[in-house]
This record gives C-alpha cells, structure tokens and sequence, in this order.
C-alpha cells in the first residue's frame, strides 16, 4: 500500500515538471506565432531592422549576433578546456588535480551577473582603450562566455578521456608512441564523440546566456561587421525590452523566444545524437 | 502513513490561511517606471515612518508595465514617465511632480553646452565625432534607453522630433547602467532623469540653458516630462491618505530636494496632461 502511494507520487511529481515544460513550450508559441504569421515569417526571421515603435520586427542581426558571439566563445573556449583536458587527464599530478578540478567547478558555479560585472569593470575598459570602440563589444562578450563554458567543455570531455578503455593507451604505448603521439593520435580521436558533445552543450549555454551579455554587449541593434562592433543576442533582445513591452512589441519577443528555442532544441538534439554514437 | 498524511494535509491548510491572511492586509503595492521607482521609495519610506502600522511596497518594471498594473489591478498605484496613452486615458492620474530629461557626457569631455539641433544630429548618427562640435577628434559613442522606455519616448518627442535615433548607438535598459557607461567611456552620450545625475557624468546645458529647476519651472528648460501615478478608478482608503501626502508640502520639497519639479505650488496644471 505505502509503495503504491509512493510510487504515485513520484509519478505525479515527474509528470508534473514535463507538464510545465509543456506549459512554457505552449505558451511561448501561443504569444508568439502570431507575431510571426502576421509580419510573415521571411520578414521577420530575415529583416535586418528592428524598431518596434515603427512596426519593423526583423531579428537577423539578433540572430547573426548570436552566432558571432557564440563562434567567439568556441574559438576560446575550445583550445583552452582541450589543453585543460588533456592536461588533467595525462600530466597533472594527483595533487593538482585536486586543486584544478574544483577550480573549474567553482568556475561553474559563479552566478553570470559576477561575470557580467567582472567583464563590464575590468575587460570593456581594456577592450575600448587598447582596441578601441566603444569597449561593449562581441570581443568583449566572447571572451567573458569562453569562460563561462570552459567548465562544460572541460567536464564532459574528460569524462569523455575516462571513460576509455585502458588497452587503448597501453596499445599505443607498447607499439612505440610517444605519449603526445598517444593522446593526439590514439585518446582525442576514440573520445571525438564525448568531446564533440562537449563543444555543442557548450554551444547551447553560450546562447542562452543572457545577463551577462546584456551587461556587456552594449545591445545595439545593427548588424554585426566587426568583433569590435557592439552587438544584441536573442536573449539580450528579450531581456532588455520585455519589461516595457506591450501589445506587439511583446508578442515579437514571444516570438524571439520561438526563434531562440528551435536553436537551443536543435543543438540540444545534437548533443544527444553525437552522445548517443559515443557507444561504437 | 494515513495519520501523517493528514498533518502535513492540515499544516498545508494553515500555511494558506495565512498566507491569505497576509494578503488581504499586504498594504498598497506601487509599481511601473524606472524613472519614478527611486523616488516613489523615497515617498514610501517617508510615508511609512510617519505610519509605522502601513507597508507600501515599490516595484520597477517600467511605465507601460506600470500601466497595465494598475489596469490589471496587479498594483495599486501604477507609476508612468510619459504622457498616458490615447487608450489608458480611462485611468485616473495624478502628477506627483514633474522631471527634465538630462543630456549627459562623460566628466572629461570638454563639451558643456549643444543646441537641440546638434543634440538631434548626434542621435541620429549624422554627427559621429566630438570634433565637429568643437571637441576632441573622437568618435561619439551614443548610449540609448532601450524601445518602450518612458524616458526615450520623451527624448524622441522632445529631442529628436520626427528623426529616428541611429541604430548604431548602444542600448541600455535602466537610468543606472546609462550612467555607469556614460561615467566609464570618455566618448560617449546618453540622456536620463535629472534627477538622478550625480557628479560621476555631467549634464550638459542645452543652448546655454542649464538643467535646473529654475529653468524647468520658467519653461526655459524644454526637455521636461511629468511623473504620475495611475489607479483604475478613484482613490480610496489608504491609497487615497498617501496619495494626499504625495501632494503634501513635506513630499513635494523631498522630491525637490532629489532634484525634481514639485507640482504642489504650480496651480492651474492638468494632472496628467
């Protein structure tokens, strides 16, 4: 009797957080479809002009925005949390490891608006005075997400290495390699799968990310030329105008919303196919 | 198992009741513009020292939000920086002071003064280096408010008239992160709340008049817009007795002292127009 009701119970639980999911998933498309079907959805997702107080809803700057910064992030994030990885899982000895890897959880764990304070103080002066533009830039923004996602990469492809079978680096070694010949030839390339995943779950975090960046990108809506240019992502889109947005302007941010989460689904199913293929 | 369930049943039961009682005497929630936040929790915390038994709770979100609140019945008194709107124009409201709109410029630059003209040609990008205005041969970094905001409604009516503001220019959404940026980037130029320039920017005058209440009361000073607090319906018990001390004469000279244009005094306006 008392494992039934327990059971229940649990399954109502469950059930109800998938509920909510459908719920948002609802609703986002609920307010926002409309939008969309009446700008047209050619329009809206290719408009280069976005001045809701005119009627113009185009959010491809928004959406380009989104994949420089993104791009920007990668291309710091990846060769760092590789070398970090590679390093913790080869070289590292037992007691650095112990001070590294909680490291880089902790790196996880502080809140985005730290980062986005951090960057706004420290690197957007430097980015302005040595770079020049206006500081609030895509450069500044990528670097502050690069480490923002260095814990994901970093996690994940380790786990990724672990999980190896040990034959694989004993089998290189007894044939003669060197043990960079190991780890680049051998241990990278049998862990591509679960580094891959790594990258995209990475991916997927940089562009959800939101208080940072509307802290750090300057959020003008133009469309990206330069890594010096400031920028607005889809999320800073949302957050920066739904406080004082009515009737369509609010319902073009629902639909901002939609563009956003068909990305984030996409990547998401992604990581999973590629996470899926690592069993082989 | 069964006995447990109904303590947790009945603890649930006594959680909402509570709960519900709190509610039904939660005070007077005001809520709306960024602008009239800072300055409604000043009223509030006055308000509430003279009144210890009442809470008066203050919230952002913004004038359209604000609005809608007070439409919705969400909050008691919604507060809004702009004009209502030809569709709000049901709501009742009262002016609790009025506001200029400052341009403001990095300390360091040496530009003090600009005509509405250049402050427009700025905006609208077809002025892009301090030079041509008589300054240092720098690029001009334009610091907005973002769509919907009660303050770049009121700067795009006053200020830029028909011209749209470049889509180059940054966008930040509170009077607080305009005035970190402005006070950080000795290029740019950004506008918000007189109310609410500190010594870390500098306002600029506009054709050599200077933002200050003086100027605003005698209507030299044009770029002024008003502060109100919008109810659906009239006012009525304790909504009605603070809303009385708003107007009083203690209120209006804090608001003055915080660098707004008190209302009370200047007989003959239109609450709400």
């Amino acid at each position: 009797m008392k494992e039934k009701i327990i059971e229940k119970i649990l399954l109502l639980v469950a059930l109800s957080s998938i509920l909510i999911l459908a719920l948002i998933t609802f609703f986002i498309f609920e307010q926002g479809l409309p939008l969309i079907s009446k700008v047209g959805p050619r329009a809206f997702i290719l408009g280069e002009r976005w001045v809701p107080s005119q009627g113009s809803y185009g959010i491809l700057p928004m959406i380009l925005s989104s994949f420089w910064v993104t791009f920007g992030a990668l291309a710091l994030s990846i060769p760092l949390g590789l070398a970090c990885t590679i390093f913790l899982k080869e070289w590292s000895p037992p007691s650095a490891g112990l001070v590294l890897r909680p490291a880089i959880h902790l790196l996880a764990a502080i809140p985005s608006v730290i980062y986005g304070f951090w960057g706004l103080v420290v690197l957007v002066p430097l980015v302005r005075n040595y770079l020049g533009g206006p500081g609030l830039s895509i450069l500044s923004g990528s670097v502050i997400l690069g480490f923002m996602i260095l814990p994901t990469i970093i996690s994940i492809s380790e786990d990724s290495l672990r999980a190896l079978p040990p034959t694989y680096k004993e089998g290189a070694l007894a044939l003669g390699a060197t043990h960079w010949q190991t780890i680049w030839r051998v241990l990278i390339p049998a862990a591509r799968s679960g580094i891959v995943t790594s990258i995209v779950l990475g991916m997927g975090r940089a562009v959800g990310e939101t208080m940072a960046m509307i802290m750090i990108l300057g959020n003008s809506v133009k469309m990206p030329t330069s890594f010096l240019d400031s920028a607005r992502t889809l999320t800073t889109n949302i957050g920066l105008e739904m406080a004082y947005a009515s009737g369509d302007h609010r319902q073009a941010l629902f639909a901002t919303g939609i563009v956003l989460f068909v990305i984030i689904m996409l990547l998401n199913s992604l990581a999973i196919f590629l996470s899926r293929r690592r069993i082989d | 198992m069964r006995h447990s369930f109904s303590r947790i049943l009945s603890l649930l039961l006594i959680v909402f009741i509570t709960g519900a009682c709190q509610r039904s005497r939660a005070g007077i929630t005001v809520a709306g513009s960024t602008s009239v936040e800072p300055f409604a929790e000043l009223l509030a915390e006055e308000y509430m020292s003279r009144n210890p038994a009442s809470h008066i709770y203050v919230q952002g979100g913004g004038s359209t939000a604000g609005v809608e609140a007070a439409m919705a019945h969400a909050a008691n008194i919604g507060m809004s920086s702009r004009s209502l709107l030809p569709k709000e124009n049901s709501l009742f409201t009262l002016m609790i002071a009025k506001d200029a709109i400052a341009i403001i410029v990095n300390p360091k630059n040496p530009i003090h003064d600009l005509s509405m003209d250049q402050v427009r040609s700025v905006f609208s990008g077809k002025v892009n280096t301090w030079k041509e205005l008589g300054g240092l041969p720098r690029p001009i970094v334009l610091v907005n408010r973002e769509e919907g905001s009660g303050t770049r409604e009121s700067f795009q009516k006053f200020v830029m008239e028909k011209e749209e503001i470049s889509l180059d220019s940054l966008v930040q959404n509170t009077n607080g992160a305009i005035r970190q940026v402005v006070s950080n980037d000795p290029n740019a130029i950004g506008y918000l709340s007189l109310g609410l320039v500190n010594d870390q920017v500098k306002a600029l005058k506009i054709s050599g008049i200077e933002p200050d209440v003086a100027n605003i009361e005698s209507g030299k000073y044009a770029l002024v817009r008003p502060f109100l607090f919008v109810l659906d319906g009239e006012p009525t018990g304790e909504v009605k007795v603070f809303l009385e001390f708003v107007l009083s004469p203690t209120a209006q000279k804090l608001l003055a002292k915080e660098g707004l244009v008190p209302v009370a005094k200047l007989s003959g306006d239109e609450p709400g127009r």
